[in-house]
């Protein structure tokens, strides 16, 4: 008989019951709809081994990697570490080793940690304060020995966490970090396939993590750039992403300024429009979609009728704190 | 997959139509002719694209004959906001085209098509909550 574990508890598994079947037998409230493996309501994720294969039928590729499984068809093969998509584990602390303008509205934060931490560049996590005050930002690089973290922190005109960083945070003060979340990064395989990356302002942190990714992981196919703010200030990187596109022949970028009085040798249009535009059919693509949630409704919808497999969008919303109310962002 | 099915000598529709890897192949292209279709598309008008895809896919799934625990009560429940919204007989059977439409595409039968219809047909009362 396996064994299941979810938080402080652990349960016995019945032969024959599924992890589903068992937590709710326990009285542990794990959302659930089909019982089926089709609609996804039961998604949850084992903390130490890979789950069944058969119970990540449907899941994006993202998720799978990430030992996300649906509890109604999952048959433990081993004893299992369970947790729901919104349960967080332990966090890290990370000490502040670079904090450097990029402009006036614009920081990059580096972080160093030394706990062992796994992530992909594009993921996010909660920074937290000492005084428990928590946002999430994406994660901007991909991971190597040097042990840092990346990201690239607007500053919000009411935006608590952002201007304490801005005007108070100092070079190796300590920020407690989550765990990595979220299903927009990268992955190997399909090294072919065209990618369309489609970014608003802040945007672009994790979209430069994941061409940094699929780069080192030499990604062959065509990788598009798209990234839109509505004036200067809200653009960065672009010298960055300009020397990138030297050194790269498969990477492009296309800088768009959406503002009405902008005068310079930039896409005017709305970074969305302009990459929809810029291609007959998606059909075959991979696309990644971050920044603000509006623009990602309206490109995820585009970029599906446009050809795109549902399975191959990829999107991360960025949505603005509400007073009192903590980030939250979408995980999916 | 479920275990618990009856196994019988003649295939099944789902084993005929090709099982989960035709539903696969079927949903984005259902998907995207009901939401390219402005008759019908806000009533699949979602934020949340994965979660109506998702149901899509079980939708497919039932019609292609496969694995479902949907009873005709969850389908009124899953539908009632809908009908409160306007849906309707001439709704139902647009998505019946597209349904047909998908399977076409995919170049299935036409003796596996009208099969497939029929299940999906099945359930109109409980989708207009009649």
């Amino acid at each position: 008989m396996r064994s299941i574990t979810i938080g402080e508890s652990t349960f016995s598994c019945q032969p024959d019951e599924t992890v589903l079947e068992t937590l709710l037998r326990e009285n542990i409230k794990v959302p659930n709809g089909c019982r089926q493996g089709l609609c996804q309501a039961c998604q949850m994720r084992s903390l130490d081994n890979s789950p069944p294969v058969s119970a990540q039928v449907g899941l994006k590729d993202t998720l799978q990697k990430q030992n996300y499984f649906l509890a109604c068809i999952c048959h433990p093969e081993q004893d299992m570490t369970v947790a729901l998509p919104n349960q967080q584990g332990a966090s890290i602390n990370a000490v502040v080793i670079k904090k450097q303008l990029l402009t006036p509205d614009m920081v990059q934060l580096v972080l160093q940690y030394q706990t062992p931490f796994t992530f992909f560049a594009g993921q996010f996590v909660n920074l937290k304060r000492s005084d428990g005050l928590t946002r999430s930002y994406s994660i901007a690089n991909i991971p190597t020995h040097e042990n840092i973290l990346e990201f690239h922190i607007r500053r919000l005109p009411n935006g608590q966490f952002s201007n304490w960083v801005y005007d108070e945070l100092e070079l190796g003060a300590q920020l407690a970090i989550s765990e990595a979340q979220g299903s927009c990064h990268y992955l190997p395989g399909r090294e072919q396939q065209p990618l369309m990356l489609i970014g608003t302002g802040s945007g672009l942190a994790p979209l430069y993590g994941i061409i940094a990714d699929a780069l080192a992981q030499e990604h062959s196919g065509p990788i598009h750039l798209f990234h839109g703010s509505r004036d200067l200030n809200g653009l960065y990187f672009i010298d960055e992403m300009r020397e990138l596109a030297d050194k790269f022949d498969n990477f492009h970028y296309t800088p768009c300024l959406s503002g009405e009085d902008t005068d310079s040798d930039h896409v005017r249009g709305r970074a969305h429009d302009v990459a929809l535009s810029s291609t007959e059919t998606l059909n075959g693509w991979r696309v990644f979609l971050c920044g603000h949630p509006e623009m990602i409704n309206q490109s995820k919808k585009m970029a599906f009728m446009k050809g795109a497999s549902m399975s191959d969008i990829y999107t991360d919303a960025f949505h603005v704190a509400q007073v009192k109310k903590k980030f939250s962002r979408a995980a999916d | 997959m479920s275990d618990s099915q009856e196994t019988t000598s003649n295939p099944s529709l789902y084993e005929q139509l090709g099982g989960e890897a035709a539903v696969n192949a079927a949903v984005d292209i259902f998907y995207r002719k009901v939401l390219g279709d402005y008759r019908i598309n806000r009533f699949f008008d979602n934020s949340d694209m994965e979660k109506q895809a998702a149901k899509q896919k079980a939708f497919l799934t039932m019609a292609f004959g496969g694995p479902n625990n949907y009873s005709g009560k969850d389908m009124r429940n899953a539908h009632a906001h809908l009908v409160k919204m306007g849906l309707n007989a001439s709704h139902f059977d647009i998505v019946m085209e597209h349904l047909g439409a998908t399977l076409a595409e995919l170049n299935v039968p036409q003796e596996l098509i009208a099969q497939a219809a029929a299940i999906a047909e099945s359930t109109r009362n409980d989708v207009l909550g009649k």
